[in-house]
């Protein structure tokens, strides 16, 4: 279970999260929905230990990592698939693949990880990691840290720029893991998407959280929703 | 007595032998700049400084320890490598963050501290080292005579910049070390000590420093000056390599200590200078070196 309170967090000077609050419980997928710049992709770094001024409370399963060096959050057993997918070109893919060490017992192997990405199972041998294309790099960002044991994965915008058919395959895998025991925060800025995969939403502006909304309750309350995102 | 192209045989092939040493030394010595460069964004102008101290060492543990030149290659590097993760723990890694110029200028000054501490305690003129008994005496190839430390410094230079390339590239820690020199942060954030990844590079590219100093020791006599005399072309052999490239360093290593010994032959005139043309000409045409990847 993480539970965050009062996060604040800078980037230099630049105040960017004012007390962030929120929960996940185990087992849940959770969106944080939001504008641009509404401060989710540093919410997400803070909690991996990424942005190196941050105060407050992260708690992951009792354990304060506010104060925590990244590898450490690491193998408290949180698990971050950036924005950007950080694929290394000069990693191939299966190099990639196996960089991220084990933290815990429980993660899938990699047998299981081609299972569920068959796309990567073919494109296993090739030598630079940045050569497949964007649908296959969010699959081997997503794929090599369901091989570390972390139960908490933090996925920045994972259908970012993809295909439909491939965004879909990304919402299936996510539902899949959920159903593995696996929990998840999810930064996504496509709410439809979002609304396939999540039990909750919370909704961020200007450094804070200003709601949550149920995903049953999420329809019924697409105005507001309209609002708060400027769609 | 045969001659090629106006030079006599064996004075071709000796120019070209010292050629290929000298290519040896640039290619070890730019190999472990190379990889921290890569890993550290560090410019360590301390590196020969420390290849200096290696070559020392070996000479100190010889003449107030009594150890022997086989134990030296082992002993020496370890510590001149100690040395070195001391050096990165405590002052230069708390460069990492600034502007390339500050860590030229931390290492730079760490040469001239180091250097200069040497040469007060022994002076300019240099010692001598002696060329073990095993590897004395010289072999008959025919076309010239192989002294036979010579033929040792170079196998064991190829050997080890070979194995210093596979390890690099070849297994699952080089991985790490090529994604951390990629994005560290991310890394870390997977569960990777990158600090102390980065530090143990360090230590290991002077380590590799050291080892070509104790391989130097009885070929040039052990001399404080004796690194700053290779600096400035080990620097020269990076940059036309590419900085960052662990092939690229070892084939522009050898390869410019045989043009460089070549020109010693045909054109004496330019022999100073040759390495620094070649720069200039590979850096208007690939500004990125022969092997380079984007700096």
């Amino acid at each position: 279970m993480l539970e965050v309170k009062g996060l604040n967090a800078w980037y230099g000077e630049s105040h960017i999260l004012h007390g962030v609050d929120f929960e996940v419980r185990d087992g849940e997928v959770v969106t944080l929905l939001g504008r641009n710049g509404a401060g989710k992709t540093t919410t997400m770094k803070s909690i991996m230990g990424l942005v190196p001024r941050r105060e407050g409370s992260v708690r992951y399963n009792g354990t304060e990592t506010v104060a925590l060096a990244p590898n450490f959050i690491a193998k408290a057993g949180i698990a971050f698939c950036p924005e950007e997918r950080g694929i290394f070109g000069s990693l191939s893919v299966s190099e990639n693949l196996m960089l991220p060490p084990i933290v815990a017992p429980g993660g899938l192997s990699v047998e299981e990880i081609y299972t569920l990405f068959p796309n990567l199972r073919e494109r296993a041998g090739t030598s630079q990691g940045t050569k497949l294309s964007g649908g296959e790099q969010q699959m081997l960002a997503i794929g090599r840290i369901l091989r570390t044991g972390a139960k908490m994965l933090l996925l920045d915008e994972p259908t970012e720029g993809l295909a439909p058919v491939i965004v879909q395959q990304i919402g299936r895998t996510i539902r899949e893991i959920k159903a593995r025991g696996f929990t998840v925060l999810l930064v996504e800025q496509n709410f439809r998407f979002a609304s396939t995969v999540a039990d909750r939403h919370y909704v961020m502006e200007h450094g804070r959280i200003i709601d949550m909304i149920r995903n049953e309750r999420l329809e019924a309350n697409m105005d507001k929703l309209h609002d708060y995102l400027g769609v | 007595m045969f001659t090629i192209l106006g030079i006599p045989g064996p004075l071709l092939f000796g120019q070209l032998l010292l050629g290929v040493i000298n290519g040896a030394f640039y290619a070890m010595l730019s190999l472990g700049l190379a990889v921290i460069f890569g890993m550290l964004n560090i410019i360590n102008f301390a590196h020969g400084a420390l290849f200096m101290m290696g070559a020392f060492v070996s000479w100190m543990l010889l003449n107030y320890l009594g150890i022997g030149y086989f134990p030296s290659l082992i002993l020496s590097p370890l510590i001149v490598g100690i040395f070195g993760l001391i050096l990165e723990r405590t002052i230069i890694s708390r460069l990492y963050k600034l502007d390339h110029v500050y860590g030229l200028l931390l290492t730079f000054g760490l040469a001239l501290v180091i250097e200069g501490l040497f040469r007060n305690a022994y002076g300019s003129s240099g010692m001598p080292y002696r060329i073990p008994e095993a590897l004395q005496g010289a072999t008959n190839l025919g076309f010239m005579f192989l002294p036979n430390y010579r033929g040792w410094v170079v196998l064991v230079a190829i050997i080890v910049c070979l194995a210093t390339w596979a390890v690099i590239e070849k297994t699952f820690l080089g991985a790490r070390l090529r994604a951390a020199t990629e994005n560290a942060p991310l890394v870390q954030a997977f569960g990777v000590d990158v600090p102390r990844l980065i530090t143990l590079t360090y230590g290991g590219g002077i380590a590799l420093a050291a080892f070509a100093g104790v391989l130097a020791a009885p070929i040039y006599s052990v001399n404080p000056n004796m690194g700053s005399n290779f600096i400035n072309t080990v620097f020269a052999v990076v940059v036309i390599g590419g900085m960052g490239s662990i092939m690229g360093s070892i084939v522009t290593g050898f390869g410019l200590g045989v043009i460089e010994g070549l020109t010693k032959v045909f054109y004496p005139q330019a022999s100073a200078t040759v390495i620094f043309l070649v720069m200039v000409i590979v850096l208007l045409a690939m500004p990125r070196g022969l092997f380079g990847k984007a700096v």
